[in-house]
């Protein structure tokens, strides 16, 4: 296990614990000879960091789109693209793409045939069911073609690992590793996905969604109180709906709405793709060129047009639920490239992080009002103007209002006084201490340097943001506070507890 | 991994440099990879300590970070009935009730000013303390380590504190269908008074005194009972001094065997029900008991697992979810433990109304073994699978030490992945087709948490329904 450029920027971030300098240009330097960024002519990014530790590498790919890109009646298709690129393309899944390609064109022919029918004013019971019929004769006609699970099997025979996607609120993230030997492996199977996405079992794929959204909203007390909360807090904004999608919606979303997401915001301009581990640049870059450098490029996506309002009236979700008290409070606050970033984070490092947090010293230590508590902002994303929250789960027998009235407590303090030396020099050292945890896996690198490239169009921010939190003084954390934590930026959410 | 022939090496040989002029390959079967760079499985130094502490140290020094690790045998398996949830509580104000030079407090605002962390928590017979400290940190955090596991003070304020959390922990366990599921399938397998399956109740809580907390710690935390494993950025010979005076004068604990945990004799058969209303889904679980690891089958049943239910290309997740779409989350497999019988099951959610459709799909996959054996292809894909996969198994050297570990607190040979992947290597065909003995459809019981009504099938057709009460207890003391 070599040492390289990531040890001496480490050591940067270490020298600078006892004061705060900020990080040294040179040690940056040092890590960006192991860095290239390489912009292919279609807009695709790559960035390449060569880390020898051992013979693997990971990678991951972040598409600047997600749930916040569709509009009621497609709630959940970015997810469901997410679960669409898992099923192969021309040459993996399928064992005649030509036949089946003609035979998918029928079942969305089928589909439409059968949504329109079953949307109009008074559907014809004997019609539906005859339209329905038929599309799954057409669906049964498709499925023959298909070989189940192709993409994660010639990724596991080649020694894949963690191969997995997520989609939020702002991105979409597809991820995994790779012995070091295979990385033509991964250009050829990850731009497949992207040149030539297929949209076989696409309504067999909706029905596995639909069982997601039971299992991690319906079924739970927290996942039901939380879409409550972000469909009341935010009224205009997509951020509102749900990224697993809407009951409704995850019955209507179809083959061609999907086709038209992914040509809408699947531009290669919108992919950042990080890679780390034992490669070499010299001999990658060729490759990506090769297999990424086909795709042809498109135009960029529409920006999003929507705004949400200035909240001007608080607003509070009282939920009966069989479940047990559960506490949250929501504010509106800017987007995450913003300015004031850095003092929300140490204003979460403060309030709630961690037993020394005034929140777990209050509520949890000396009231015994609550068993956990925590902050978070970028909910339910980043990119755009987002929300603020603060929760607690009350110990047994403790009512919502007690612990409303100590959390508010804590929340006013950070308006009215200053927080202490000790506390603002903690915040300090954890987040040089988090940046340098962050370095240890390869995956987890590989993630934070796509996404800040997504978010601040350069992988450095990932460093620089460190400096950024270091200068966060205790005006600042009182004039933020003073200017977010008010009544009417406010949303309340709360499952009070109710037998059924 | 397989050798590499001669003919092998110089193909992938010339293939190194032409590689980004060639065409592009028309399917993944035609990609040619280099070799792999050599790379060995790293060792950790083992060092024992007089008092009979294990040390294992295995440097790393790209960031300099250290993080330790100590596995101490005791947990919740022997915790007494009455008392259960007194290892829990135990480990727990270990961690927060502060040390002879420092009260609680001052501890979490030590280590949170250092960026350091010390954290306790307990799993089964293993209660596991690590650490975590910037290198320059790590003498200070390794003495502050040594006084909690050895010194602790205990303080009886921070016990309300925890009781109180685990006290929450019990009014909250049916909130997560999932949760509720393994809880209750444990009982089922394993005995509801088993130590492998019991959990602590309001009054077993209520029980647990500070007077318990010192006995506990008396009578359970040795060195003689604890390994520890250190890696990341230190010296070899420092940390070894920081060891032995942080630790060389714990006197050994008395003589103590670890008592087998009792499990039920006899079978469960027919089906298990707890109801629970506020869901959309039936959580299902069919299920009988596994095998120990050290079992000489363990290999083909890694292979089998793998081909059954471990990728999106095994037969579980394409017959159940996607082909039927039945299910988002679907798994299972023969189950193995260290040092008991693990739980063989198969387990999936599905919508209420969809939930005979669901037991059917798991029982038909699982006599599929027996009926439809796994083909030669099925099986070296499996294989393929792991062996391609195993530089993962040790690419860290945390990982490595985590694994470490784990083999000597369960006395596993310390070698043992290497004899892992040659088990893997040379298991026959017919012994992964002979494995599937060990996941046997007409012996599972059967656990359903879902609502009572609106199954497309009454339960009573998989057999005789025996009601499982999971409601709360009145807790007669709580409540503010």
């Amino acid at each position: 296990m070599r040492k390289h450029a990531l040890a001496l920027l480490a050591a940067s971030l270490l020298a600078a614990l006892a004061p705060s300098p900020p990080l040294a240009a040179q040690d940056l330097a040092a890590l960006e000879g192991h860095m290239t960024v390489h912009r292919l002519a279609n807009g695709w990014t790559f960035l390449i960091l060569e880390r020898p530790r051992a013979p693997v590498f990971s990678f991951t790919t972040v598409v600047d789109a997600g749930s916040a890109q569709e509009v009621p009646g497609i709630t959940g298709l970015a997810h469901m693209f997410e679960h669409m690129a898992f099923k192969g393309g021309p040459t993996i899944g399928t064992t005649d793409y030509a036949s089946e390609t003609a035979a998918l064109e029928k079942v969305e022919a089928a589909y439409q045939a059968y949504q329109t029918e079953r949307l109009s004013p008074r559907p014809d019971p004997k019609k539906l069911a005859t339209l329905l019929a038929a599309f799954q004769a057409e669906q049964r006609k498709a499925a023959a073609f298909v070989v189940q699970g192709d993409l994660d099997r010639i990724l596991s025979t080649e020694g894949g690992v963690d191969l997995n996607a997520t989609t939020g609120a702002d991105e979409t993230v597809y991820f995994y590793s790779l012995p070091a030997n295979k990385v033509e492996l991964f250009a050829f199977v990850e731009s497949e996905r992207f040149f030539h996405p297929v949209f076989r079992e696409f309504y067999e794929e909706r029905d596995v969604v639909r069982e997601e959204r039971r299992m991690r909203v319906e079924s739970q007390p927290v996942g039901r109180l939380v879409e409550q909360l972000i469909t009341t807090a935010f009224q205009y904004h997509p951020y509102q709906q749900p990224g697993i999608g809407t009951p409704s919606d995850l019955q209507s979303i179809s083959i061609t709405d999907a086709k038209a997401f992914f040509d809408t915001y699947y531009a290669p301009s919108s992919m950042t793709t990080a890679i780390v581990g034992d490669v070499h640049a010299a001999t990658l870059v060729p490759i990506l060129e090769k297999y990424f450098g086909r795709i042809p490029a498109r135009a960029p996506a529409p920006g999003l047009r929507t705004v949400e309002p200035p909240q001007i009236a608080e607003r509070i979700v009282l939920m009966e639920d069989p479940g047990q008290p559960l506490y949250v409070e929501g504010f509106h606050k800017p987007a995450q490239t913003d300015a004031d970033q850095p003092v929300y984070d140490a204003i979460d490092d403060i309030l709630s992080r961690g037993r020394t947090s005034r929140l777990y010293r209050s509520l949890v230590r000396d009231g015994q009002l609550a068993v956990d508590v925590g902050s978070f902002s970028g909910f339910p994303g980043g990119k755009y103007p987002n929300l603020w929250a603060a929760y607690a789960f009350p110990g047994v027998g403790v009512t919502n209002e007690k612990v409303q009235a100590a959390l508010r407590k804590e929340i006013e303090r950070l308006r009215s006084e200053d927080v202490t030396d000790e506390e603002l020099a903690r915040f300090r050292a954890r987040s040089r201490g988090d940046l340098l945890r962050s370095l240890e896996s390869n995956a987890g690198l590989s993630r934070s340097l796509a996404e800040y490239h997504r978010l601040f169009g350069d992988w450095r921010d990932l460093f620089r943001y460190l400096d950024r939190l270091q200068k966060v003084t205790k005006a600042d954390i009182r004039r933020v506070a003073a200017s977010t934590f008010t009544p009417a930026n406010r949303t309340v959410a709360m499952i009070v507890h109710a037998e059924q | 991994m397989r050798p590499l022939t001669p003919l092998a090496l110089l193909v992938a040989a010339s293939l190194l440099v032409p590689c980004a002029a060639r065409a592009q390959a028309a399917r993944t079967s035609d990609l040619r990879y280099p070799p792999l760079p050599k790379f060995d499985i790293p060792v950790p130094e083992r060092v024992v300590l007089d008092n009979g502490m294990v040390v294992l140290l295995l440097p790393d020094h790209e960031l300099p970070l250290v993080e330790a690790t100590a596995l101490v045998h005791a947990g919740p398996r022997y915790d007494p009935a009455a008392k259960a949830g007194l290892g829990s509580l135990a480990a727990e104000v270990m961690r927060t009730g502060g040390t002879p030079s420092k009260s609680g407090d001052e501890v979490d605002d030590f280590l949170e000013s250092h960026a350091a962390s010390i954290e306790l928590e307990v799993d089964d017979d293993v209660t596991r303390a690590s650490l975590s400290a910037l290198k320059a940190d790590f003498a200070d955090v390794l003495r502050l380590f040594a006084d909690v596991l050895r010194r602790p003070a205990l303080d009886g304020e921070k016990l309300e504190v925890a009781r109180s959390q685990e006290l929450a922990n019990v009014a909250r366990r049916n909130e997560d269908p999932f949760g509720i599921l393994f809880r209750e399938t444990g009982k089922v397998l394993y005995g509801a008074d088993s130590p492998l399956a019991r959990t602590p109740t309001y009054a077993t809580l209520r029980a647990v005194t500070r007077d318990d907390l010192v006995a506990w710690h008396r009578a359970s935390v040795h060195p003689d009972r604890v390994v520890l494993g250190i890696s990341g950025d230190f010296q070899r010979d420092e940390a070894l001094a920081l060891v032995r005076a942080a630790f060389g004068d714990w006197t050994r604990g008395p003589e103590w065997k670890p008592p087998a945990p009792a499990i039920r004799s006899d079978a469960p058969r027919g089906v298990f029900f707890a109801r629970k209303d506020d869901v959309t889904q039936s959580y299902v679980t069919l299920g009988h008991l596994g095998l120990r690891r050290d079992d000489p089958d363990y290999y083909a049943v890694d292979i089998l697992n793998q081909l059954f239910a471990n990728s999106f290309a095994s037969r579980l997740l394409v017959e159940v979810r996607t082909k039927k779409g039945l299910a988002y989350a679907v798994f299972g497999g023969v189950g193995t433990a260290w040092d008991h019988p693990g739980q063989s099951t198969v387990s999936l959610s599905t919508k209420t109304e969809t939930t005979g459709a669901g037991i059917d799909a798991l029982l038909v996959e699982t006599r599929g073994l027996g009926s439809r054996p796994p083909t030669a292809e099925e099986i070296e894909d499996a294989r393929q699978a792991i062996l391609a996969s195993f530089v993962f198994r040790f690419d860290s050297t945390a990982r490595v030490l985590n694994r470490q570990l784990l083999l000597e607190h369960y006395g596993y040979p310390r070698d043992w992945l290497t004899r892992y992947r040659e088990g893997i290597e040379k298991t026959t065909p017919d012994a992964v087709r002979r494995a599937a003995r060990h996941l046997r459809a007409d012996d599972f019981a059967i656990v359903v948490v879902g609502p009572a009504t609106g199954t497309d099938k009454p339960l009573s057709s998989y057999g005789k329904v025996t009601p499982l009460d999971i409601s709360l207890p009145e807790d007669e003391t709580g409540g503010q």
